[in-house]
């Protein structure tokens, strides 16, 4: 045990995210590469995602997800949440450029307002953007493709996919950083104990998520629907299969 | 940045502005308790509150956490150079730097389709 006390990141002010020396190094570094990789991939990827209209909006998006993450939002006594905006930015943006808009703001959280260790970037990134876009599209995705099964997709049956896709990838993302304590967390707490905790809370955080991501999603759909990434995979699917 | 939707601006005016007024307004009401996260790192821990400095007793994953490399950053912690009530200002510095950075990328990415002239 570390004689030395050292208070964390985010007693007294707004901050979140998993600080330096959380994991060891070497699991720090394992999960940088993952998250390089994967935003490479995105990268190339997000090219048939972005024209001139959704350039924009991708960039409002990013935005919008580093404001929103800003409003912590009490879920029990003494613990709050905020969105990731995993599911939100990929539903409106589609899931790589989606993926690149909520790693971009945790390098600018992370480097400009010192929340979300550098080293942390790694994890962070592998959870709240990658993790957090793949769980909560995919799943966005299949309810999508399964209302459109049963007729048309009302904008109120969109704001229901978008939040139980929110809340599907917030999980997930709480899980990726379960499995990175797992490979190299300092082994204070049993693994069993921070897993049912961090999910609890999650779902909880999920909830919350949920709304704002269905308001958000729904308030989009309503004004302008041609920008909404989900609503045009038909599209996207023809310009895959040409 | 500036491509223009046909349809006019009132959706890009109304979006940026929901977002400045979020960073810079509605930030204040945010919760001060640590997050889902930030409680799990902290279980098994007292935070004891001495001379204004916190501190942390009992065992816990928290107290494996080292100070962060940007604490220095003029804008850390969501603050200008740590003032109090300087966080909606941060906020919407941020949200400027994001679009710039995002919007940017993007338009970078965008711009390597070979097939595709993007409004440059």
């Amino acid at each position: 045990m570390s004689s030395t006390i050292v208070p964390p990141e985010g007693l007294s002010f707004v901050a979140m995210h998993m600080s330096d020396g959380i994991v060891n190094a070497p699991t720090s570094l394992l999960f940088a590469v993952v998250a390089i990789a994967a935003l490479g991939v995105c990268a190339w990827k997000a090219r048939d995602e972005l024209d001139e209209r959704t350039v924009p909006l991708a960039g409002l998006v990013a935005a919008f997800v580093f404001a929103v993450q800003m409003v912590n939002f009490p879920i029990l006594p003494g613990v709050s949440g905020h969105l990731l905006g995993g599911a939100l930015a990929a539903i409106l943006v589609g899931p790589y450029t989606g993926a690149l808009c909520v790693a971009i703001v945790l390098v600018v959280q992370s480097l400009l307002f010192a929340d979300g260790g550098v080293t942390a970037l790694g994890t962070n990134i592998t959870n709240m953007s990658v993790i957090g876009v793949a769980a909560g599209y995919t799943a966005a995705v299949l309810l999508y493709r399964l209302a459109r099964r049963n007729g048309g997709v009302p904008v109120p049956a969109l704001g229901v996919i978008a939040f139980v896709s929110a809340v599907i990838g917030t999980v997930c993302a709480a899980m990726g950083f379960v499995l990175e304590y797992a490979i190299g967390g300092a082994a204070t707490a049993s693994l069993g104990t921070v897993a049912a905790y961090m999910f609890g809370t999650h779902v909880l955080i999920g909830i919350g998520e949920g709304v704002i991501t269905a308001l958000t999603v729904m308030a989009v759909a309503r004004a302008r629907p041609d920008l909404v990434y989900l609503l045009r995979t038909n599209r996207a699917a023809a310009a895959v299969a040409a | 940045m500036t491509a223009t939707a046909k349809r006019g601006p009132v959706f890009w005016i109304v979006f940026a502005a929901v977002t400045l007024l979020i960073a810079g307004g509605v930030s204040y009401l945010a919760s001060s308790s640590p997050d889902g996260l930030d409680s799990a790192t902290l279980m098994g821990c007292e935070v004891v509150e001495t001379d204004g400095a916190e501190e942390l007793t009992g065992s816990c994953i928290a107290q494996h956490a080292t100070d962060h490399a940007m604490a220095t950053s003029p804008l850390a912690d969501y603050s200008i150079a740590g003032a109090d009530g300087t966080g909606g200002l941060a906020g919407i510095i941020g949200v400027l730097v994001t679009v710039l950075v995002a919007g940017g990328a993007f338009w970078v990415i965008a711009r390597t389709r070979s097939n595709r002239d993007i409004g440059a």
